[in-house]
Order: C-alpha cells, then structure tokens, then sequence
C-alpha cells in the first residue's frame, strides 16, 4: 500500500512537472499575443504591419496548441482541477476561450478579399486576443498562490461562493500583478521576436524603444509580485491532506528545493541580460529573444512548481481550507498517469520536430521584398 | 445527503446541452473537409513530385488555400469544444476524467501538435525546403488531423459504451484500469471510421462541387476534371467503408444502446422480424404510453432490421415501449426496476462514504459489495420518471434517415463523375448542365448528412451523458441558467459572424479561381 502510494506520488509530482513544463513554454510562446499588440505602434506603414503580421502568422498555432495541449494535460492529470476550476471560474475561462477563439481565424482572415469585417476588424481582434489572453491566464496562475471561491462535496462537485463566477479574480492585486507581468514580458517578447526575425530598420528601432517601455511596468509588477509571494502566506498539506496555512511557505519551498531557486535566478537573469544586451549592446545585437525566451521558460517553471510541489496546494479554496486541491487529492489513478507517462515520451519528440520546422521557417529573416512577393504565402 | 441528489434546474440543462451542441455542430462544418481534404491534396502533391508538372502543383495550392481558411475556424470553434467538457459538464469531468481527459490530452500531445509542426512547413514551406520534405509533411498533415480525429473519438465512444473501467468509490469516480480495452472498443474502432470516412466523402463531395461551379462556367477546365478525377475516385472508396462502418456502427448500437437504435427507427414495440423503415413520417402524437399508430405512413422491410444486426431474419429487436416497461420474456429489465437498483447503489456509496469516515471498514466493504452488485444501473438513480429515457424520437428517426438516404445517394454520384472523367467524356456529356447542377448540390447535402449522422449518436443516446451512468442532469456544472444563457447567444453571435466571413471569403476565393500558370502559385 506504501509502496503504491509512493509510486503515485512519483508519477503525481513527474505530471505536475510536465504541466509546469507546459506552462512555462506557453509563457514564452505567449510572444506571439504581445507581438499582437505591437501591430500598431511599431507597425507604421501597411508593409511594417503586414512584416509584423507574417512574423507572429507563422507562429501562433505553435503557442494555441500549447494552450490546447496545456489543458488537455491538466485534464488527464489532473482532472479535478479541470473541472473545478473551469465549472467554478466560468467567466474566467469563457473569456479567456473567447479571446483565443478570436485569434485562431484572424490571421487567416485579416488580408482576404471579401472577408466581411475588413482587415482593421481582424487587427483589433489580434490585439484583444494579445491584451485579454496574457492578462488572464496569468491571473489565473496568481490563483495558484492567492486561492479561489470554491467548496467541493463528496462526491467532489464543486460550487463556487462568488457570482462573478471567477471574475472577482481580477480584483486580487497579487494575482493580476502576475496577469500583468505576463502581459508586458510577452510584449518585451514580442518586440525581440521583431528584432530576430524581421528585416528593416525601422521595425528594430522602435521595437527597441517598445522594449524599453515596457520593461519598467514589467519590473514593477513582476518584482512586487515577487516580493509580496516570498513574505506571504502559503497553502501547505501534511501528510494526512490536511490544508494549513504556513508562513513564508513559498520561500520554503525555494529554499527546500535549490534547483528551483537555481531556475528561477538563472531564468531573471537571462531576461535581464537579454534586454539589456539588446538596448544597450554593440552592432545592434538581435539574439536578445534567445535569452529571454529561455529565461522566460525557467522563471515560470520555477513558479509553477513552487506552487505545487513540496507539500503545497496548487488550487487552495478560500471558501472552505479543507477542500484545497493538491497534486495529490486531485489527480488521476496511478493507472492512467502511468499510462499518460508512456505517452509524455512523445513531447521531446515533438519538441525536436516543433524546432526543425521552426528552424526551416526561419532560416531567412522576413524582408520587404518578400511580403511583396506574389509567389508564396503570406497573411 | 440531499445534497447529492441534485435538483438541477430542467432550463440549466437544456442551455448547457444546446450550448454544447452549438459549439460541436458549429466545429463539424469545419473538420470533416479537413480530414478529407488534406488527404486530397496530399495525393495531388504526390503527382506533382512525382510527374514535375506544374499544374498539379497550381492544382495542389488551390485546394490548399481553401483548406486554410477552413482549418483556422476549425481550430477556433475546437478549443471552445476541449474547454467546455470543463466549464459546463464539471460535474463529469470529474466523474469520468480519469478514462476521458487521457484521450484528451494524447490528443494535443501526439496529433494536434504534429499537425501544427507540419502545417507551418506545408503552408510557408514552398521555397523553404525540398519538395519532398514539404510532400512529407502534407502528409504528416494529413496523419496528424487523422490522429486527432481519433482520440477525440475514443473519448466520445466511451461515453456511449464506458469499457476498461472501475467506480472507485473513495474519490467517487470511474478509474481507467485498461488502456486498451479503452482504445480498441469495439464502438471506437467502429465510430473512428465512420466518422473520418464520413469527412473524407464530404471533401470529396466539396472538391467535386466546386469543380463543378468550373466546368459550369467552363472556367478551369483541366484543373476540374483532374480534381475530379482524384476526388470522385477517393470519395467512391471512401462512401463504401461509411457504409460499411455504419453498418458496424448500428450493430453496436443494437447491442450497446438500444433505445437508440429503437428510435433511429421509431421502432415502439420490438419483436422478431424486426422493420427496416426505408422511410417514414412518423405520428406526431406517438408517445411511448399511448396506443397511437407509430406510423402515418411507411415503407418498411419486414426482417431486415433483425438480419442486418446478425444476419438472422428471427433476431429480436426490443421497442421503446419494451426498454421503458421491461419485457420479461427477452430478460428486459422495466425502468422502474434499474431505477430502484440505481437509488440501492447511490445509497450503497453515501453510505460507504459514510462508514469510511467513522472508520468502520467492515461495514464500508458490506456497502462497497452492494455498490458494485448494482453500479450498472448507478446513472438510474438521477432518472425521476420512467419515460425521460426516451430521446427524441422524430430528431433522431429524421436525421437517421436524410443521413442514409443521403449517403447511398452519393455512391451514384462518385461513381457517375469518375466514370466520366476517367473516360474524359465529362465536357461534352449530354447531361452536363444537369450533372454538375447535382455536383453543386451535394455540397450542401453532405453537410445535411454529416451533422444528421452526430444528431443520431448524440440526440440519440439522450439522457444519458455517460450511457446508463450518468444522466446529463448528473453531469452538468451547478451555475445559473442565465449564464450559460449569456454565453450560448456570445457563442452563437461570433460562430455566425465567423461562419459569415469564412463562406465569403471561400466563394471569392472560387469565383477568382486559382492564380494563372504564368504567376504560378501566387496568389
């Protein structure tokens, strides 16, 4: 019985990892929701827009099946997240969903002939879908430390104590100062992502300038996030289940596990360093992305799992403490995760593709001359 | 305790089902042409590499331009669907996730994400990388639209016939104890190919409709009649294992859910010699507990129903009537009677919940055995009257039969445009006006057809969201009707809205017709 209940526990811990992994990937991809909101104001000229347009076109499915994937994940392994927070946050998700809905046809849309709404239409929808999408689901990940509206019976149907059904998130200033932080790291990631990939001197200019812009509100709202979430109080689980609330618990957590206070530091720091070589390196250095996407992937991962490993509830319940979901109390039998671990072997493998087609994609930067072309396909 | 037997609100539940059925039938316009097509344009690709001809690859991007702008709403109108078993069935997902949320994600794992990593290259990799790499990946494409076909169809089919699983009681949920059993039901396999062979008739039907529009204007001739060629030939293969998967599909439904199978065929009282309605209009005043004539007009086979479930004229078939009321001769249990035995196991479980709780484990395992003696009658509990496991039988009865009568037509259809084109007697064919009139015309059929044959597996295993397990009642997420109100006019105001500008731009997208030879492959 120990034996099995330890294994379960290895494959609980190896599942939330692999969300974490998710998530934190999903961050970074996020650089297509903040490239989108940049249309217009590094995009001057009907050109610039469509360079920057085509740039984040060839990569926004990559970041929407990580989303689908992401929660597709959370399901399998944990499906009593899935249906609480989904049931119970309804307004949330349901705008978070609208959001994403919105984007998936826009680009697809945005310069067709005949397509009803006009290509402003389509733009103003990239660039809800790159304000509502970073902003929520980065709140959401703030529940994971500030607790939700919930209480579950036993047969674990949730009901939720607020009426706003998820929308009373969005006045927890801890939670939305990560919603935030999301939002203006994905811009910072965005205005990179121009940087790298397209070709023209004006579009590097004044993503630059963008760069610098937001880097301050990012660094206020990330940094008191930060700071707020290592004084405060944490949701801890002792071994019976039992939900209590632990001072400091997620400096513990950091501090119980070095590597992921390693992640975390390396992961800040490889944002920093990225932006600033960018702003102020020699020869107009353009690899910027390249450190702050990782950084970016570290830093998330290491907020995730602070948030769920090492004795925490990763979904604390406001309403009723002892409904709190765990890794441990809200994830699949030991049969299906096992199952589901067979399965996990795929992702390095669709890693691996995922960074050959990008690579073929992006072997050349986008010119001028390109979007000109009639041969070809572009948005 | 009363706690548990929800009292759900009768308007929740019919919003939060047609909240569903939006999202699922608006997503169904979208993915059979991608399944098909991409098929389609993989083996116009092919003889492109093959011959080196340029027009099969002028031919190739045509039709992978229209399948662009459809697999964008696809994607969109999807990942509403993935999210919504969350939002509006929470109940249910916590009851069956485990079995169901794995399908889910292999899904996005293995299939969605091949089919994004290939699509960047199929889409922007013309100039980018070698022909067969880009071949490759059309058809890695292809495969992996197929793939996610199938685990979401794993999924579906095992809330019609839940396999390879336990109730555990102590998280009160139903756990996956065989993979395979999960994967490899005889329902999955059957309802996998129904449906992608149902997606791959419909895209041929698309190609041959809108080669028609072309041969009608003799516009674009060559480029019409060799896409003809290669849909007709496709679709002529394709209709036939519908028909026979859907033969495989109506035996399982025999089996597994009768009272669907008796209301695909309006079929009250059963017996041997059971009918095989060609085609009938039903009696609107019909109710399972009134003597009315089932039928007000019909032309029926007698013992073909019975022969075509096991090849026995004698086989019996058990009626609506006979599955709410019990018929004892036939080992039928009355309603009633699973309802009781339903009620004996949801008591079983509070009970052992309870008995757990204070500790006392033998008393646990005596309610624990009563459980389980009686869970497969568990969802009877949440029934309140006997008659609510009867579905709708005109919706279903209708959309069975536009769904076959339709289906046989189109294997006329595929063998009359193959026959001439192959013969290359399509141009100066008699008939031509009228033939690529019906061409046209079957566009809109096959989607008629396509969303009936959903309407027949979904409307038709009503109440049940998981069969003889859970009612939708049981499953559906506790929140205002009002909101789920809210969002189904949201829902169904964008998808129109979507839906509009999608059929615009893919009629001018036709009207304009495929970039000249000379500009080759522009757009």
């Amino acid at each position: 019985m120990i034996t099995a209940e330890i294994t379960h526990l290895f494959f609980q811990q190896y599942w939330w990892l692999l969300v974490s992994l998710l998530g934190a990937l999903l961050a970074f991809l996020l650089f297509v929701q903040g490239g989108q909101t940049l249309i217009y104001t590094i995009g001057k000229t009907e050109t610039e827009r469509k360079m920057i347009v085509n740039t984040l076109g060839r990569k926004w499915e990559f970041t929407f099946t990580t989303l689908v994937t992401f929660g597709g994940a959370l399901f399998a392994a944990f499906p009593l997240f899935y249906a609480t927070s989904f049931g119970g946050a309804y307004w949330l998700w349901i705008v978070l969903l609208l959001a994403f809905t919105l984007q998936a046809v826009s680009y697809e849309f945005r310069s067709k002939a005949a397509n009803v709404f006009g290509k402003k239409f389509y733009e103003i929808l990239l660039f809800i879908n790159g304000l509502v999408g970073t902003v929520i689901i980065g709140t959401v990940v703030g529940t994971f430390f500030n607790g939700a509206d919930f209480s579950l019976n036993m047969l674990n149907n949730v009901t939720w104590h607020n009426e706003t059904r998820g929308l009373e998130t969005l006045l927890n200033w801890h939670s939305v100062s990560l919603g935030l932080s999301v939002f203006f790291l994905a811009r910072i990631l965005g205005a990179l992502y121009f940087i790298l990939t397209i070709q023209d001197e004006n579009i590097f200019r004044r993503s630059k300038k963008q760069i610098l812009i937001n880097l301050i509100p990012f660094l206020i709202c990330f940094l008191s996030f930060l700071t707020y979430l290592m004084i405060k109080e944490g949701f801890a689980v002792d071994a019976n289940g039992t939900i209590f609330m632990e001072k400091y618990k997620y400096l513990h957590n950091l501090l119980d596990m070095p590597i992921v206070l390693a992640s975390l530091l390396i992961g800040i720091i490889g944002v920093l360093w990225g932006v600033l070589k960018t702003l102020f390196g020699k020869n107009n250095y353009e690899k910027g992305f390249w450190f702050v996407a990782p950084g970016t992937v570290l830093t998330v991962f290491s907020l995730f799992a602070i948030a769920g490993l090492n004795n925490t509830s990763f979904y604390p319940s406001i309403a009723d403490l002892q409904s709190s979901l765990t890794i441990q109390n809200s994830s699949s039998s030991l049969f299906t995760l096992k199952i589901m671990s067979y399965v996990s072997l795929f992702i390095p493998v669709m890693l691996a593709l995922a960074i050959i087609s990008w690579r073929a994609i992006n072997k050349h930067k986008i010119t001028e001359d390109e979007m000109n072309e009639k041969n070809g396909k572009s948005y | 305790m009363t706690q548990l037997l929800l009292n759900i609100d009768p308007v929740l539940i019919d919003w939060s089902r047609a909240q569903f059925a939006l999202t699922a039938m608006f997503h169904w316009i979208f993915v059979p042409i991608t399944l098909g097509i991409l098929f389609i344009i993989a083996i116009m690709e092919t003889v492109y590499v093959k011959t080196g001809n340029p027009e099969w690859k002028r031919i190739t991007k045509f039709w992978m331009k229209l399948f662009a702008i459809n697999f964008a709403i696809g994607v969109a109108t999807g990942i509403i669907l993935e999210f919504e078993f969350g939002t509006n069935w929470s109940n249910y997902s916590w009851f069956v996730g485990d079995i169901f949320g794995a399908p889910l994600a292999i899904e996005g794992i293995m299939a969605f994400f091949m089919e994004t990593i290939f699509i960047a290259v199929m889409f922007f990799g013309w100039n980018k990388v070698s022909k067969k790499f880009h071949l490759t990946a059309t058809w890695l494409t292809a495969l992996g639209a197929n793939l996610s076909a199938l685990w979401i169809l794993v999924a579906n089919a095992w809330m019609q016939y839940p396999a390879g699983m336990q109730f555990n009681p102590d998280t009160a949920r139903n756990e996956m104890v065989d993979f395979w059993e999960v994967l490899f039901s005889p329902v999955a396999v059957n309802k996998f190919l129904h449906t992608v062979t149902s997606g791959y008739t419909l895209a041929a039907l698309f190609v041959i409709g809108v080669s028609s529009y072309f041969l009608l204007r003799k516009r674009e001739t060559l480029l019409a009649k060799r896409s003809i060629v290669i849909a007709s030939v496709f679709g002529f293969i394709s209709v036939m294992a519908l028909i026979f998967t859907g033969h495989g599909s109506a035996v399982q439904v025999a089996e597994h859910q009768p009272m669907k199978l008796a209301a695909m065929e309006g079929l009250y009282e059963g017996g041997q010699e059971a009918e095989l309605i060609g085609f009938a209009i039903l009696n609107p005043n019909k109710e399972v507990d009134n003597d009315e004539k089932p039928y007000l007009f019909k032309v029926g086979f007698k013992g073909v129903l019975s022969f075509l479930i096991d090849f026995d004229t004698k086989t019996y078939v058990p009626g609506i009537a006979d599955l709410v009321y019990g018929d004892e001769q036939n080992q039928i249990l009355p309603t009633e009677e699973r309802m009781r035995k339903g009620k004996i196991a949801m008591n079983a479980l509070i009970a052992y919940k309870e008995f757990k709780e204070q500790g006392n484990e033998e008393e646990a395992k005596l309610q624990y055995d009563i459980l389980m003696d009686n869970y497969k009658h568990f969802g009877y509990s949440y029934v309140k009257d006997p008659r609510d496991i009867v579905p709708h039988v005109p919706t279903v009865f209708y959309s069975f039969h536009i769904m076959v009568i339709f289906g046989t037509m189109f294997v006329l259809v595929f063998l009359i445009f193959a026959w001439l084109t192959i013969t290359n007697k399509i141009e100066n064919f008699k008939f031509g006006k009228l033939l690529y009139i019906i061409g046209l015309a079957c566009i809109p059929m096959a989607f008629i057809a396509s969303e009936a044959g959903w309407v027949v597996a979904e409307v038709g295993r009503q109440p049940w969201v998981v069969q003889d397990l859970m009612t939708v009642d049981a499953g559906v997420t506790n929140i205002s009707s009002g909101a789920v109100q809210t969002t189904f006019w949201i829902f169904a105001f964008i998808f129109t809205g979507l839906l509009i500008a999608e059929v615009s731009i893919m009629l001018k997208f036709i009207k304009d017709g495929p970039a000249k030879p000379e500009n080759e492959g522009g757009k």
